[in-house]
């Protein structure tokens, strides 16, 4: 219910900014002839003091926005491979770095690559399967618990994974004892790890999008004799498969990035991720590595940047969904 | 609410509902064999417990918010409910380096571990043998009798060794001999061997130095059973029992192997009277609120300004703007730190040399400016996602609002001040608090850009000006140089749940106020 009026209120901030773009172009070509010259009447302070000093402001933030990563982009292409070397910003450009960075045998940044997007994509994948699957018995099914189960999961996603860190490291060197397929330095491990913080935050926001997906629509399946699987999977998740993108997107990126639980988990140079591999580049000498660390950031930042970009329209919808929603 | 039945499952269905429970029962058989064969007793009837709970589930009729349930339950209960409650129990013990095992082993550790050269001992002739991955010693005793044995594994006679022209025994059936680059490769794991000369630990080992000579070690404690006490063979000193999880003598000097017993509170009572982490850990606090807060105020500043910068349909730019401003949300946020620490390295970093013409200004040594340091990289990580938030809940607030006041007579300030920003607070509000709950955890930007740095100077532990308290936790129990503390680490952990906790309690309250007011 919540979910619902949250949609209604941001489609209907598109719709008024639509009218008043088509209320310009309704407009006679003649009238727009007028607007041209009055714009160009009005004097520059009167501009600057509209529109001048946004686009100040855009310029100025965008500077501190992108010159990181431009000055990363420009390390990884200057094979000078130092942080001294990298100051002067595309002095160089050649592909030292690249090639340095996959023929070194103690720091294997294929494999990490490969590691980052297996956890990734089976963490990010599952995680949106079980999400669903909690969220649709949340929504479709009234059960003794239910109200307790929505709080408890709401409670229990303000306490971050990463605070037992001590405790899952200890819980998996025991599991390795018994099965060290599951244990310290498996994925799996990892994997099912991060899979405890699969509900939590993913169902509550899917929980609203359900909702969202009127109940006549299961009602009607239902005469039709549709089983609860053939509805959950073929009337639900297809109606709500935007959010089931953003929440599996999030997913993705948040696991791309962490540190700390896979830090633990995995020690072997073989296994680990991005993050812990990248970080063991310049973890020691800071400056040496700079060039080679600079290359790997940018191949591993462009997968999740393209992804983030293409679907941002999606995101920022969830995110703001998410705001409002409350 | 569910007013028709749902209609039969179909034969599709139940054969795929069979056959995913038998891959995961013969998965739960194998585990709970392991679990048997292991005589881990505890955990085995917790198994199977669950696996018979999961078949209940799956097989009966009805009960279909539990099928969905289930799963996701499942890991949320073992990894985020029991590691919590794990956490807890382990705050109170003083698990850590030469604390992880029982007296048993930590009694037979100090008679391996404590070993020294037998004076006037006969020198021993070694060969090093492989067989598998594991490295084997052979040896030839003075009278040239040959016993072979390892790490973990007693010396055994082997009177069928082949022996080279001096009588030193180098080569056994089923076993690869190393040559001497060999041993020179292998170095670290040869020096790392030894030898129990029998089943007693007390009788003593065999080790090599060089992998051709080879002394006789005893140790040089010895275990009395019957008194529960060490013996130090040259000085005299008798170490007991100090009820604290190690053995120590009459002046409290301690052996470094203990063993894990239970502490009480004695973990957070250190973190708050000890004085090598009483101070640092009050400054760390303080920060970590500090960070927390100012990074929400900032990052919210910044992004609500923007929102309301380019919140004009008409600006010419405004996607481009948009696209490039959102691009550090989309930047990994473990690299952002790290690019970061490089452009602010004061010795070599961009800022100071390119920037600054070969400044030498501390921006990640100095306390003070580390921490305005990780504030601006932060607010860089941050904004972008403040600036989302506040484009989206700007334009879903009615337009008629606006126009009414207008009429009005109120100015755009006005109108922003009265109208817009307290309705938008109403929307934005939980994010706040979730974005406080984040930032007092956020780790990766401390600990990438300055990791933790620069050290306090009234303390011989590794804690400094930007630690906050997850840095801290992740220092303590796994951190270099100072040996892992787990104890104290899961008591740190446990004191930020309870400030989340009680931060989170308050401000949902207060937001559900600011709620009503408004409504």
């Amino acid at each position: 219910m919540n979910g619902s009026t949250a949609r209604t209120r941001t489609t209907a901030a598109p719709a008024a900014g639509s009218t008043v773009t088509a209320g310009g172009t309704a407009e006679g070509a003649t009238d727009v002839d007028q607007l041209r010259l009055l714009h160009r009447r009005r004097t520059f302070g009167a501009w600057f003091k509209d529109k001048g000093w946004r686009h100040l402001v855009g310029i100025a933030v965008t500077i501190f926005a992108v010159f990181p990563l431009l000055y990363v982009l420009s390390a990884a292409f200057n094979s000078t491979g130092t942080l001294v070397g990298s100051n002067a910003l595309f002095s160089k450009l050649d592909l030292g770095n690249f090639t340095a960075l996959f023929n070194d045998p103690s720091r294997p940044f294929g494999r990490w690559f490969v590691n980052t997007m297996v956890v990734g994509v089976v963490t990010s994948a599952a995680t949106v399967f079980l999400g669903a699957m909690a969220a649709y018995a949340f929504s479709r099914m009234r059960f003794k618990g239910r109200r307790i189960g929505l709080l408890s999961l709401l409670l229990l996603q303000m306490f971050p994974q990463l605070l037992a860190v001590v405790a899952i490291f200890l819980l998996l060197s025991g599991i390795s004892e018994v099965i060290p397929a599951l244990g310290l330095g498996s994925q799996l491990g990892l994997i099912m790890v991060y899979l405890g913080g699969a509900l939590g935050v993913n169902t509550y926001l899917m929980y609203g999008f359900f909702n969202t997906v009127p109940q006549s629509l299961d009602e009607a399946a239902k005469i039709d004799g549709a089983s609860h699987v053939q509805i959950f999977f073929g009337i639900i998740l297809r109606l709500v498969t935007p959010i089931l993108a953003v929440v599996g997107l999030l997913a993705f990126i948040g696991i791309s990035s962490e540190f700390v639980i896979a830090s633990v988990v995995l020690t072997d140079p073989d296994s680990q991720t991005l993050a812990v591999g990248l970080y063991s580049f310049v973890a020691q000498q800071r400056s040496e590595n700079w060039g080679v660390f600079a290359a790997g950031a940018v191949l591993a930042a462009v997968p999740v940047m393209a992804l983030f970009l293409f679907l941002q329209r999606y995101i920022v919808s969830g995110l703001t969904q998410g705001s409002v929603k409350g | 609410m569910r007013k028709g039945r749902f209609g039969q499952d179909s034969t599709k269905g139940i054969v795929a509902k069979i056959v995913l429970l038998g891959l995961v029962d013969a998965l739960a058989v194998y585990v709970l064999m392991m679990l048997f064969l292991s005589q881990s007793w505890g955990a085995l009837g917790v198994s199977s417990a669950v696996v018979l709970a999961i078949n209940w589930i799956y097989l009966r009729k009805g009960g279909l918010p539990a099928k969905y349930l289930a799963p996701g339950v499942l890991f949320l209960l073992v990894f985020q409910v029991f590691v919590v409650l794990f956490s807890g129990y382990i705050a109170f013990t003083n698990y850590g380096d030469g604390h992880n095992s029982t007296k048993d082993d930590a009694i037979a550790a100090i008679q391996l571990t404590a070993q020294k050269r037998v004076p006037d001992s006969p020198a021993y002739k070694a060969a090093v043998l492989t067989k598998g991955n594991d490295f084997y010693l052979l040896f030839t005793d003075p009278d040239g009798k040959a016993t072979i044995g390892s790490t973990g594994t007693p010396l055994k006679e082997v009177p069928d060794a082949g022996t080279d022209s001096a009588g030193k025994a180098n080569s056994v059936d089923g076993y690869q001999t190393l040559t001497f680059q060999e041993i020179v490769a292998n170095q670290q794991e040869i020096l790392a061997i030894t030898v129990p000369v029998s089943d007693n630990p007390a009788d003593g080992t065999l080790r090599t130095a060089d992998g051709s000579n080879a002394y006789e070690f005893k140790p040089a404690l010895t275990y009395d059973a019957a008194a529960d006490t060490f013996t130090d063979t040259d000085t005299g000193a008798v170490y007991r029992d100090n009820g604290k999880g190690a053995f120590a003598d009459g002046n409290g000097e301690t052996l470094t192997t203990g063993w894990k017993i239970d502490v009480g509170m004695e973990n957070f009572a250190r973190a708050f009277t000890d004085p090598s982490l009483r101070g640092p850990l009050l400054g760390v606090i303080l920060w970590t609120f500090t960070f927390a807060v100012t990074s929400v105020a900032l990052t919210f500043a910044l992004g609500l300004f923007l929102a309301v910068t380019f919140n004009r349909e008409d600006l010419r730019g405004k996607k481009v703007y948009r696209i490039l401003m959102i691009l550090p949300y989309a930047f990994p946020a473990f690299l952002s730190g790290l690019v970061w620490s490089g452009i602010l390295n004061p010795q070599f970093g961009w800022l100071n040399q390119t920037l600054l013409g070969g400044a030498t200004i501390g921006w990640l040594t100095d306390p003070l400016l580390a921490k305005v340091s990780v504030l601006v990289v932060n607010l860089w990580l941050g904004f972008p996602y403040m600036f989302l938030v506040c484009t989206g809940a700007l334009q879903s607030l009615p337009t008629e609002l606006d126009e009414a006041a207008r009429m009005d007579g109120a100015g755009p300030w006005r109108v922003f001040r009265s109208i817009k920003l307290p309705l938008l607070l109403v929307s934005i509000a939980p994010l706040l608090i979730s974005s406080f709950a984040f930032n007092f955890n956020n780790f990766n930007v401390i600990y990438m850009l300055t990791g933790g740095g620069p050290r306090f100077a009234d303390t011989d532990r590794d804690i400094g000006a930007t630690d906050i308290l997850i840095t801290l936790v992740y220092k303590v129990a796994f951190g270099q140089g100072t040996g892992r503390d787990y104890g104290l680490a899961s008591a740190l952990a446990i004191i930020i749940f309870i400030i989340v906790a009680t931060v989170s309690a308050i401000s949902f309250k207060q937001t559900k106020a600011l709620e009503d007011v408004n409504s």
